[in-house]
């Protein structure tokens, strides 16, 4: 454990600890460029050159490990003229092209140039023309002449992917970053280039130029395209409405945790939001009427659905109903969908493994097979009754009309089970509830369509395949007249005489970590930034 | 005339022939090497030598190979930077072409004393006869038992791989020569780890030029003591200076460290052609600072020329008379050091091309007063600031050539013109 005093501050870190990172346990930021925690060390861009007592050269922080007794200056006079120095070189032969560039605002060639530019050019010659706006492949666009080659994105690709695409080509100033003989860059993760490119040489072509970054609003979030959860940031766009037809979500990002992802996501995940703000959202409550849907309040709605429900429970003949949760709910709304149906009203047909959700195999990175988030969550909460029929056996008694009330959340049940199927069931039952956030071939068979929000659009938490739970967060509100699961089921519950008490999501994480052994003893607040694991592996 | 070591060679008819190296004392080091003497033996002989690293560094060449761990379970490894791309420097050429098996013993000198695998020439692609001269060497060497398994009947076993280049200065760089060995693109490594402990694949590594290699019969031969005095207190033996420029004479002379440059220069190459009078002197290869005249009896060893602010370097001497235009003689140097820099870190990738654009600004007439105030600053901006030694390889002949010759840029400049004639 050596013991280093950076800007007179002083901190014991392990063996091998470069002064970068002992800077960062002090929070003192040293600037850099080339330098990426997840990526090896480049030590080419030169700006983290910080002094060292007894060292006659300025040294780089990214790549000098600190050792007993090292005393380090970031921000000596030396070193502040080293980094105007660099800022220089750097932008030497940079196009200075920020107002068309999409990259200004979270451009680190702008970050630092506040702090550390000349501000007057020397500069009297031309600049080095090189190509520009160049597709590399679906997702990235490169500009090679705004690129300060750090070599990040190569080395994502050499490291990361191993995929080997990008190369740097020509020497000196000539230096280009490009595509090797033959190549595109079209892995499964490339469009992590994009985020850590620190200036505006790799761009996202779903981004681009469709809002500036200071526009955007952001929350910490779960990544819902499959079971591994990747710790994400969702960028929304609300000021500018005009932009990019009135798309909201603009983007997301991956957000560092050590446990899962660390820095990285992968493009299904990446792009996989478009539903979100697409233009078959169902916005209004809706019944069928002459095979159309007709919009209602929420009011008639919700009081057909109850009524249905309560009619066959007065009656006795829950086995009657049928319940299709979905692995795409939050803990929350799997629990609330239990207390309500299992526990309150004891119907026995619920249940959440409709087939369809594992798509292809693990990758042994981040993509894996199941592409539901909270399979998990499902599972533990134990929604499907032990005595109870799975997904496909409720779907078959309804197409047989031995269910009369089929309740269908999110799962487009023509898509599993052919359109056929659904169709029969729309005939043999006496209601179809269908509650989701798109039109699909199922809620056109419903006889009560009940808007629902997005994930952007709720808060609340999913548990990954490792029984890691992780909170999501409200972006922003749900379009229409949608509401989220949580809220839809409280109303209900309230006119099914069985009001739940609950105010906001983590009343319901609360009494749900009571009930439920797995999640004993969690809450949100020890949820933090990263999320905790479950107890056991299922109860 | 003085004592030739490596030069003797050059002048004999088909040394670099077994047969003809065998009848002037060939091998017999390598004998005397392996028959009595042990591995340290021999690198305690090269470090009394005083036999510096004549590449252009001057490392103690004995003190280099001490730092290979002598525990390492993994092969080590010798390589011969023969990527001889210093302008003004064509020594190891010569070696190459007439004295291959001085070079080869050499090598097997070396590599018995490091207890090296494999040895791997590295040779500058533009070298094609000097490569085919040494590959052939080899073949003799090795169907006489001189290389390959059981070398002269010991448990010493040796293999030499040629590796010729593609053309990148760079690649004289230790580092990136190793990385462009290792099928890479030729990018210096961040030191430490120094390719003794970490070098070719990983392995330590010893990696030493031409010329140092090729001393290594003659003080086997002859004792460090009699290498050690004909230099200077710590530059052992001679070197092979390389004579370029205004000068009657020019080529490669075998002199003792530490002679006078004057003499080179007046003595040796015949002094400045045409009569003319000399101006300035680069001793050491393009990366060494300039020499005004006033500064030529300077002693060509390692620390008399760094004691005058420059370097003693790869032994190449550039001579300018006074009809050399030394705004156009550093645009020359720097246009070459933007062409060649890797591009690998910021400082030189942009410094060394802008230095150049502003050098050629001012040939064309259209200088600014402030421009050598700002060349000055890139060049510093430079220095010191870089992975490996090109930039300041680059950055110091501009400031070498402004602080010496500021009146030429400045008339340059105010002028818009040449204050020499027929330039």
């Amino acid at each position: 454990m050596p013991t280093v005093t950076i800007d007179g501050q002083q901190i014991g870190v392990p063996e091998g600890t470069t002064i970068i990172q002992a800077a960062e346990m002090l929070d003192i930021h040293i600037p850099r460029y080339c330098y990426h925690p997840g990526l090896s060390i480049a030590g080419s861009c030169r700006m983290c050159l910080v002094q060292v007592e007894k060292t006659p050269k300025l040294q780089i922080a990214c790549y000098t490990p600190v050792s007993e007794g090292m005393a380090v200056h970031t921000n000596t006079e030396q070193v502040v003229k080293a980094r105007q120095a660099i800022l220089e070189f750097l932008l030497l032969n940079h196009p200075v092209d920020c107002p068309v560039c999409d990259q200004a605002g979270e451009c680190w060639l702008q970050e630092y140039y506040m702090e550390y530019g000349l501000y007057d050019s020397a500069l009297l010659e031309d600049k080095v023309r090189k190509r520009k706006a160049v597709i590399l492949g679906p997702h990235i666009v490169l500009d090679t002449e705004r690129c300060i080659l750090c070599s990040r994105c190569l080395r994502f690709c050499d490291e990361i992917t191993k995929t080997h695409e990008l190369g740097i080509f020509e020497r000196g100033d000539r230096s280009e970053i490009w595509l090797y003989p033959g190549k595109v860059l079209d892995n499964k993760y490339c469009g992590n280039v994009a985020d850590i490119c620190p200036v505006g040489s790799l761009t996202d072509r779903d981004f681009r130029f469709i809002c500036r970054v200071w526009y955007l609003e952001d929350v910490n979030s779960i990544c819902p395209c499959c079971s591994t959860g990747c710790n994400i940031i969702v960028d929304y766009n609300l000021k500018r409405p005009h932009a990019a037809k009135g798309r909201r979500l603009m983007r997301l990002r991956p957000r560092y945790n050590p446990e899962v992802n660390k820095w990285w996501m992968c493009d299904e995940g990446r792009y996989g939001f478009k539903f979100v703000d697409a233009s078959d959202r169902i916005l209004d409550p809706a019944r069928k009427e002459n095979d159309k849907l007709k919009p209602i309040p929420w009011e008639e709605a919700l009081g057909r659905v109850a009524r249905a429900i309560r009619a066959l429970v007065d009656e006795g003949r829950q086995e009657q109903i049928g319940i299709i949760t979905s692995r795409w709910s939050t803990n929350e709304e799997l629990y609330m969908a239990r207390r309500l149906f299992v526990e309150q009203l004891g119907v026995k047909g619920l249940d959440h493994r409709v087939p369809g959700n594992i798509v292809g195999q693990d990758d042994g990175f981040l993509i894996r097979a199941d592409k539901s988030p909270n399979s998990k969550g499902a599972e533990l909460i134990a929604v499907h009754h032990p005595e109870g029929m799975d997904a496909t056996q409720i779907v078959q008694a309804a197409s047989q009309g031995k269910i009369k009330l089929l309740y269908v959340l999110h799962h487009d049940l023509a898509e599993a089970f052919g359109n056929k199927l659904i169709q029969k069931v729309s005939q043999n039952t006496e209601l179809l509830v269908y509650q989701g956030t798109n039109f699909n071939q199922t809620s056109d068979q419903a006889d009560v369509v009940l808007p629902a929000a997005a994930w952007p659009e709720k808060e609340g938490t999913f548990t990954n395949y490792a029984g890691r739970v992780q909170k999501i967060n409200e972006a922003f509100a749900p379009p229409g007249r949608a509401w989220p699961d949580g809220k839809i089921f409280v109303e209900l519950a309230s006119r099914l005489g069985a009001p739940f008490r609950y105010i906001c999501a983590e009343d319901i994480f609360r009494e749900m970590a009571d009930r439920v052994e797995p999640f004993k003893g969690m809450s949100y607040s020890s949820l933090g930034l990263t999320g905790s694991l479950v107890s056991s592996q299922g109860e | 005339m003085g004592v030739k070591i490596i030069s003797a060679g050059f002048d004999i008819e088909g040394f670099h022939r077994l047969q003809v190296y065998l009848a002037h004392e060939g091998y017999q080091a390598l004998r005397k090497v392996l028959t009595s003497m042990t591995p340290s033996q021999v690198t305690e002989e090269v470090i009394k030598s005083n036999l510096r690293g004549l590449g252009g560094a001057g490392f103690p060449a004995g003190r280099k190979w001490s730092f290979v761990p002598k525990d390492s379970p993994k092969p080590k490894y010798l390589v011969i930077n023969a990527d001889e791309g210093e302008p003004g420097t064509f020594k190891d050429r010569l070696i190459l072409l007439n004295t291959p098996h001085m070079l080869i013993e050499g090598i097997l000198i070396a590599a018995y004393a490091i207890g090296a695998a494999k040895v791997y020439i590295y040779i500058r692609g533009e070298y094609t006869e000097p490569a085919k001269v040494i590959g052939q060497a080899l073949e003799e060497v090795r169907a006489n038992n001189y290389l390959g398994q059981h070398i002269l009947g010991t448990d010493f076993s040796l293999d030499v791989v040629i590796h010729r280049g593609a053309g990148a200065y760079i690649c004289g760089e230790e580092t990136a020569l190793l990385e462009s060995l290792e099928g890479k693109k030729g990018w210096p490594r961040l030191k430490p780890p120094f390719p003794a402990l970490v070098g070719l694949f990983d392995c330590p590594t010893v990696i030493n030029n031409v010329e140092t290699i090729a001393f290594l019969p003659a003080i086997i031969n002859r004792g460090w003591k009699w290498f050690a005095d004909l230099g200077t207190e710590r530059n052992g033996g001679t070197r092979l200076f390389c004579v370029s420029g205004s000068v009657n004479r020019p080529g490669v002379y075998e002199l003792p460290m530490g002679t006078p440059l004057r003499e080179i220069i007046y003595e040796q190459a015949g002094g400045i052609k045409g009569d003319k009078s000399l101006k300035a002197v680069i001793p050491g290869g393009s990366s060494a600072p300039v020499l005004s005249r006033d500064q030529i009896d300077v002693k060509m060893d390692f620390d008399s020329l760094m004691a005058a602010g420059s370097m003693a370097g790869s032994g190449g001497i550039i001579v300018m008379d006074e009809d050399t235009c030394m705004p156009h003689a550093l645009w020359v140097l720097t246009r070459f050091y933007a062409h060649e820099s890797c591009g690998q870190c910021t400082p030189c990738r942009e410094g060394t091309g802008w230095m150049e654009k502003v050098l050629r600004r001012i040939l064309d007439g259209t200088g600014r007063p402030e421009d050598p105030e700002n060349l000055l600053r890139i060049a510093h901006n430079i220095m010191g600031n870089t992975i490996c030694p090109l930039g300041d390889a680059a950055a110091l002949p501009v400031i070498s050539f402004l602080e010496k010759f500021a009146n030429e840029f400045d008339f340059h400049i105010s002028q818009h013109r040449c204050d020499i004639e027929g330039v």
